[in-house]
């Protein structure tokens, strides 16, 4: 009997362990990718998403709302750096995405209209803050007031749903290399946000690339800026910890 | 004002192939699509690229619906003579964007 429930435990605990990806065997995106696109990525005079970190810098300093200031009035750029590689994150007792951290300071501070989701500017901005934390490792912090939000964004990854009733695990954790349509499945990490994705042909956020997956498994997205999608973007960031932060990256 | 990046070497010995690079953003709107209603999104492209050396036509490229948003072309030329390298984007809507970039030919 003990040796049977020995057994049991030991084929569960492989379970458990297959179903994430060993943090050394994780691999961004930009691996799958082909030598064109990577090149693409690689040399700002050629990566599109330059266009829109060229007007993040021109947001950055242009005073806003009726406090009549900007980004720069407050926050030196280089300060900026390693900010990106920290969210979401807990501000206030709630959890928010650097974009929502940006509306946060556009309304709260700046006195001004919130920039939309997608918005060319909320964008521009985010492609600007995340430019300047390229090349650091992904760092979320774990406290215990961040914890309940990454198991929450833990068992979504995990819970099936959608008319297909997939989970998000099931291709990226348990198909990873693998083909869909054509196209190698990633591990879906989130090294390089906002994207340039080619599919776009525009520069795109998580949130956006999430509704794809969503979509595709006939499931209902995430209203904007609802709670789950930025738990599942925690989730996704902490099982990306420690890899390099490719802000802007480009995507096939 | 169009947002347009463009990348030339400062620096080049005479009769030397150099690389260009110009990047432009725009929507590059094909024409073929309809919007939320089922109305025809009419055409928004760039037609044409030149640039010049010193006054000179090194390249031109006519750009077509199929051409994607963002264009990116990427050309050689022959560094003959120090001077200025001039770029211009001309399409739809009177859309017009110029941009220039010296090099320095020892």
């Amino acid at each position: 009997m003990s040796v049977r429930l020995l057994l049991l435990l030991l084929l569960l605990a492989a379970a458990a362990a297959r179903a994430e990806i060993p943090l050394a065997e994780r691999r961004s995106g930009y691996a799958f990718m082909g030598r064109d696109t990577r090149a693409m990525q690689d040399d700002d005079a050629v990566n599109p998403a330059t266009l829109w970190v060229l007007d993040g810098e021109e947001l950055w300093r242009r005073k806003a709302g009726a406090a009549g200031e900007s980004c720069a009035d407050c926050h030196a750029l280089e300060r900026m750096r390693g900010v990106a590689a920290r969210y979401p994150a807990v501000r206030g007792g709630e959890l928010v995405s650097l974009e929502q951290q940006v509306n946060v300071c556009r309304v709260e501070r700046q006195k001004a209209r919130a920039f939309g989701y997608e918005s060319r500017e909320l964008l521009s901005l985010g492609a600007l803050i995340g430019r300047q934390s390229r090349g650091m490792p992904i760092a979320v912090e774990m406290t215990p007031q961040t914890r309940p939000y990454l198991e929450a964004g833990r068992a979504l990854f995990e819970r099936r749903e959608g008319q297909l009733n997939l989970a998000c695990s099931q291709c990226h954790d348990e198909r990873w290399g693998e083909k869909l349509g054509g196209a190698p499945i990633p591990q879906a990490h989130p090294t390089g946000y906002p994207i340039y994705r080619l599919e776009w042909q525009s520069l795109g956020s998580l949130e956006r690339r999430l509704r794809n997956c969503m979509i595709g498994i006939r499931a209902e997205p995430y209203a904007w800026g609802a709670r789950e999608a930025v738990e599942l973007e925690l989730y996704l960031m902490w099982r990306a910890r420690g890899m390099p932060l490719e802000t802007p990256a480009v995507r096939p | 004002m169009a947002r347009a990046i463009v990348q030339v070497p400062a620096q080049a010995k005479r009769g030397e192939i150099i690389e260009i690079k110009t990047l432009i953003g725009h929507t590059m709107e094909t024409g073929f699509r309809h919007n939320d209603r089922g109305e025809l999104i009419p055409r928004d492209i760039i037609r044409l690229f030149v640039c010049t050396y010193n006054g000179v036509e090194v390249f031109r490229a006519e750009l077509h619906p199929a051409v994607s948003a963002n264009p990116l072309l990427i050309f050689p030329t022959v560094a003959t003579e120090s001077g200025t390298l001039e770029f211009r984007w001309t399409g739809d809507n009177g859309f017009s964007a110029v941009r220039s970039a010296k090099v320095e030919v020892s």
